[in-house]
């Protein structure tokens, strides 16, 4: 599968900018499900300095500074990408139960030290005995844990509303476990967090899914948007993806971009600007299938 | 008298005791402190303790309470009796603490480097990937000569075996290396003769030493920047690196000590937004440019330096500064991210860390420490509960340590059920009963002395060298407040001694501030003035000459009002209120800023007719209203501007200001208008004061150009406005309190002996070349100091102010100086807005760099994209 990826964002400043520093995940990342083929950043005003680098998770950031003034700024991003085939749920009936994967973790022998980095609560994502016991209901003793980790992906799916007005960036997990609405970054957030609170280590993914459009309706950039899900450590198998806004085991309409602990770590665009006053945002993404 | 003075001394049977041998008789190296003490009269002894207490008044020594709404500072705790240490037990300790450091430096650079602990399991991951103080950003960052702790300090208590443990390591930010300076210059000062007999150790090596080893690491950034960036020239023969201390700003707790680290060694007191990132170098903002910068001696919080890769909520951090670390282009000491250390966590793990890293054995223990997150420790921690204290593990989880032994049986259950529940966030400690040392009590030694005894915990310091660490010899001893004898902190009232280390042998004897000076610190201070200093020196003189001219007005106001009745004051009422309304003091229903109208209203005479009860409730408001436009809010605006200058500012100047602020906090909530008057007068006498000290106690650099500059921009305006309106009473108005507004009633009177009259008057207050209130005189002022300006800097934009000065001297004042002249009105409008260009145009030339920063996330576009799947 080949898809092409366009993800445009245009700031418009009130006043001018003096000095713009920028750092970008939004070069897409390479690894056993995914290589990378093409990659174009397009930036207006033209950079003073860049500097590709990766960063402590292996993802690509792609950092820019303007010194002269400004009033626009826009960066435009286009990929093509090749998925490789992943599991199928019927494929991972190996799955150990999810209380041997915990302990396992908790051992001090230098094993599984890729997955223990993301055992513990993040900036985004705290840990708590609610979200313990929200989890609990899928996790049942000897549940295996891939079992349980869909089962958990089809409950956040059926008992949470995505509503976009409902929360914002800095909704707490308890607000949106309470009042069970939000959008994919805070259904991906819940998910990482009741697995966490459980003692299990999971990944937050930062991409974009291709989105079906009912048959004669004609494709229009801006009309997708960039997406979030969940990826959960499981010996045996590695790390398996998790979408709890589309109640699905991630196969192949899935694009990554990035991953780390949560949203703060992947942010796709993070700046900071010298003057400019207040600001407007237009951000258009689209992806599209080229070749299947 | 040795007896006297030992037998009123307390001995506590289950600590070991600092001054007394079990015996009872005092140990040797405290024989020579007694015997002193002993010769002493209680007189002689009051007189040094007072004197003690002048001399931390007097340097300004404080330590800032975040807590303490009742003026932001409170002095500095110091016991007039040294803490001592002989050598031969020093020697231990030092080598202990400088194994410490060389270790906890391996431990860090094996954490931000290979992670080989995490690896081999010596390490658990939680200590690490569940430290909110572990900064990914940070990993793989290379340092000179591998060393990312380049100033560590420890806490030590002594247990009741005589035997020395280390309760905590600082290895973020230490603080208090400033404070035990300040302590040893007050201390040696009030015992001359024993601190040259028991042969203390100098601390004055220490610092020189830390200031040449991140000098030499500066030049290694010096080297990497000009080797990197074309533009930037290597350092020259004896040219030295910039070294910046960078400081969270006047509100952290202690920046008294480090304003006063900054001057003793000699680097600029920065703050985040006098530094930028360009081109992959950090760069000061001077009043001459941006010089790039070589090394940060940082006391800013490790995630709050970089708001664009660290904390992004940071305001006070520098965009970019990681990766200025990470080409190896600025040396920032510590390294970002030393504060995973920072946890009690990790105590437990040293004595394995140790044999690995430095194939030793710990030489000093840590007071035994259980990290929960061990299975078995957390079996340990709740069988001994009531022995134990209870500390949060890491730096995010904000709680209060909590003593086993104070805890009832339900209480006791709820902790262990929150232990239960997240073991790893929490760390037990076993409870030292800490040593305790003589201390002199002031306060009883009336009829005869008081030796009493505190608990104390010491405070040691370490830097990195080339060659490997050195500890200061010396340190701040921590004296327990009295109350509660197992807490040692400075925010509950603790206080401090200084720490004297004998010598084996005899030191050279040196006074210790700053009597090495070279040529070199004699240039520096101007070179390096920052643009936010400069800044805020420009609005220091604005504002002070602001607040004299508030002051002034309401006081004329309220004279006007007081003396005449209705139908008396009618000429001149309304010009009064005018004025006092333009400014915002009078503001019944106006909530406009002042600075932002435009001179079309300058002159304008429609004010509202007011009743005498509403006329005086608004004065009184205009004076001491803490909710809307007033003297005591400009005042109280003045003092926390004043603030951000301390380091400017002489002792006595700074007591003047806080005094001026501290009568408004003081006055009563209703207060009277006789009540305003004595105040008014108090602030004006305050503020002559003020203005006495920058004629006669400043030096006259740039920065103080500047403030010269803003002071006479302030009282061109004043005039300008005040005249402006003034021309347009009826020309039978009352004169006086224009005289008495300009402060040139005096003169007037002496010169003319009766009622004032319009055109002696204008020709005073415009013409008059020797009264430093005239037009005259500011326009010359303003002149000079800008072509200073220009002589240094290129166009500071006098020319327009010679053809403004020109232009006045050309009136025919028969002609031109008359009431309602409209060539005069026009004039003092044209100028009145040539003075606010002015103003814009050195803010936009001098001080735009220090605009504030704006953060720009991505934050918004994921919530205002569209999610329709």
């Amino acid at each position: 599968m080949r898809y092409r990826v366009l993800h445009n964002t245009h700031y418009y400043y009130e006043g001018p900018v003096m000095l713009s520093q920028q750092l970008l995940h939004m070069s897409p990342r390479d690894f056993y499900a995914q290589t990378c083929l093409t990659h174009t950043l397009e930036i207006t005003p033209p950079p003073n300095e860049s500097l590709k680098k990766h960063d402590y998770f292996g993802n690509i950031t792609d950092y820019f500074a303007m010194v002269t003034p400004h009033r626009e700024l826009a960066v435009n991003s286009s990929f093509e990408v090749q998925l490789m085939p992943r599991l199928k749920l019927g494929d991972l009936y190996q799955s150990p139960a999810w209380e041997t994967v915990r302990d396992n973790l908790r051992m001090l022998n230098g094993q599984n030290q890729d997955a223990q980095a993301f055992l513990f609560g993040s900036p985004y994502v705290a840990c708590s005995d609610a979200l313990a016991d929200y989890a609990r209901l899928s996790f049942s003793p000897n549940k295996s844990l891939l079992q349980a980790a869909f089962d958990l992906t089809q409950r956040i799916y059926n008992e949470f509303d995505f509503d976009p007005d409902a929360t914002h960036i800095d909704t707490p997990l308890s607000e949106v476990l309470e009042n069970k609405h939000g959008v994919c970054q805070d259904f991906s957030h819940l998910m990482i967090g009741c697995l966490r609170s459980l003692g299990l280590s999971c990944r937050y993914i930062s991409g974009y899914i291709l989105t079906h459009r009912a048959p004669g309706q004609e494709d229009m950039v801006g009309a997708d948007a960039s997406h979030a899900w969940v990826s959960v450590y499981c010996p045996v198998y590695g790390w398996i993806d998790f979408d709890p806004t589309n109640n699905c085991l991630v196969q192949n309409e899935h694009i990554t971009v990035a991953w780390g602990r949560d949203f703060s770590d992947v942010s796709p665009m993070h700046g900071i600007v010298l003057g400019g006053g207040s600001h407007t945002l237009d951000v258009e993404v689209s992806v599209k299938l080229i070749n299947s | 008298m040795l007896e006297s003075i030992l037998n009123s001394y307390p001995g506590h049977q289950d600590r070991h005791d600092e001054l007394l041998e079990s015996s009872g008789k005092p140990r040797p190296h405290w024989q020579e402190l007694i015997s002193t003490l002993e010769q002493v009269s209680p007189a002689q002894m009051r007189e040094r303790v007072e004197s003690i207490q002048r001399q931390v008044r007097e340097n300004g020594v404080t330590y800032n309470v975040y807590a303490d709404t009742k003026g932001l500072q409170r002095p500095w705790g110091l016991d007039v009796l040294p803490f001592i240490l002989p050598h031969e037990e020093w020697a231990g300790i030092e080598a202990a603490v400088i194994q410490r450091a060389t270790l906890l430096n391996a431990i860090l650079n094996d954490v931000y480097g290979d992670q080989n602990l995490l690896k081999e399991g010596i390490l658990p991951p939680a200590l690490i990937h569940g430290h909110a103080g572990f900064l990914r950003p940070c990993h793989g960052i290379k340092y000179p000569d591998n060393y990312s702790l380049h100033t560590y300090a420890v806490d030590l208590a002594r247990s009741p075996d005589g035997r020395w443990w280390v309760v905590a390591d600082r290895t973020q930010a230490p603080s208090g290396a400033g404070y035990a300076l300040e302590n040893r210059l007050i201390i040696s000062s009030a015992f001359p003769e024993l601190f040259r007999d028991l042969n203390v150790q100098r601390l004055s090596g220490f610092f020189a030493t830390m200031r040449d080893s991140l000098a030499y690491w500066g030049r290694v950034c010096a080297a990497n920047q000009s080797r990197s960036n074309p533009k930037i020239k290597a350092l020259g023969d004896g040219e030295q690196p910039l070294t910046v201390l960078l400081t969270p700003g006047p509100y952290n707790e202690t920046y008294h000590e480090q304003s006063y680290l900054a001057g003793y060694l000699g680097f600029p007191l920065v703050q985040g937004n006098d530094l930028t990132v360009r081109n992959g170098v950090v760069w000061l903002k001077t009043l001459s440019g941006l010089k790039p910068v070589h090394t940060i001696l940082r006391r800013l919080d490790d995630d709050f330096c970089d708001p664009l890769e660290l904390n992004s909520i940071s305001v006070l951090g520098i965009a970019g500064l990681t990766e200025v670390a990470r080409r190896g282009n600025v040396l920032i000491a510590n390294s970002l991210g030393s504060n995973l250390l920072q946890t009690g966590a990790l105590l437990g793990f040293l004595p394995s860390l140790c044999r690995r890293l430095l194939g030793e054995s710990l030489l000093m223990p840590s007071v035994a420490t259980w990290w929960c997150g061990e299975p078995h420790a957390l079996e340990t921690v709740i069988e001994n509960l009531h022995t134990l204290v209870i500390k949060p593990a890491f730096p995010q989880i904000n709680e209060q340590p909590i003593f086993g032994e104070d805890l009832n049986h339900a209480e006791r259950d709820a902790l262990i059920a929150k232990l239960c529940a997240n073991p790893q966030n929490y760390v037990a400690q076993e409870q030292v009963k800490i040593s305790q040392a003589p201390v002199w009590n002031a306060e009883t030694g009336k009829d005869e002395p008081a030796l009493g005894s505190l608990a104390v915990g010491l405070r040691l310091y370490a830097c990195a060298t080339p060659q490997g660490y050195v500890v200061m010899p010396g340190g701040l001893t921590r004296v327990a407040s009295g109350q509660d004898e197992r807490v040692i902190t400075m925010q509950n009232g603790g206080t401090s001694k200084d720490t004297w280390v004998t010598a084996p042998y005899v030191t050279s004897y040196r006074s210790l501030l700053r009597k090495t000076s070279s040529s070199r610190d004699l240039v520096k201070g101007n070179a390096n003035l920052s643009s936010r200093m400069v800044e805020n020196l420009f609005w220091f003189g604005r504002y002070a000459v602001r607040n004299h001219h508030f002051s002034r007005l309401l006081r004329t106001a309220i004279h006007c009002f007081m003396e005449f009745t209705t139908e008396h004051r009618a000429m001149e009422w309304p010009t009064i209120q005018g004025l006092c309304n333009w400014y915002g003091l009078m503001s019944a229903d106006n909530e406009e800023n002042p600075r932002i109208k435009s001179s079309e209203a300058l002159g304008s005479l429609a004010e509202p007719e007011l009743s005498d009860e509403l006329i005086e409730s608004l004065l009184v408001s205009g004076i001491f209203s803490s909710d809307s436009p007033s003297l005591a809010s400009h005042i109280q605006g003045f003092q926390t501007l004043a603030f951000n200058l301390r380091e400017r500012l002489s002792s006595d100047n700074w007591r003047n200001i806080n005094q001026m602020a501290q009568r408004f906090t003081d006055s009563p909530e209703s207060a009277t208008l006789s009540e305003g008057l004595l105040i008014l007068d108090e602030t004006t006498a305050s503020l002559v004061t003020l203005s006495g000290f920058t004629l006669d106690g400043m030096t006259r650099d740039q920065g103080w150009r500047f403030m010269s500059i803003g002071r006479r921009i302030e009282r061109l305006q004043f005039l300008c406005t005040l005249l402006s309106r003034a021309l347009k009473m009826p020309a039978e108005s009352n004169l006086d309190w224009v005289l008495e507004l300009t402060d040139s009633i005096v003169t007037y009177r002496y010169r003319y002996s009766s009622q004032a009259e319009w055109l002696p008057m204008l020709d005073l207050i415009l013409m008059d070349e020797n009264n430093p209130n005239a037009m005259v005189f500011q326009l010359k002022g303003l002149i000079k100091y800008l072509a200073q300006i220009t002589a240094t800097y290129g166009s500071g934009g006098e020319g327009q102010f010679i053809g403004r000065l020109a232009a006045l001297r050309l009136f025919d004042p028969d002609v031109v100086f008359r009431q309602g002249n409209t060539e005069l009105i026009a004039w003092l409008d044209e100028t009145y807005n040539a003075s606010i260009a002015l103003s814009d145009s050195l803010s936009h030339r001098f001080f735009s760099y220090s605009g504030q920063l704006q953060e720009l996330s991505a934050q918004e576009i994921s919530q205002q994209e569209i999610f329709n799947f």
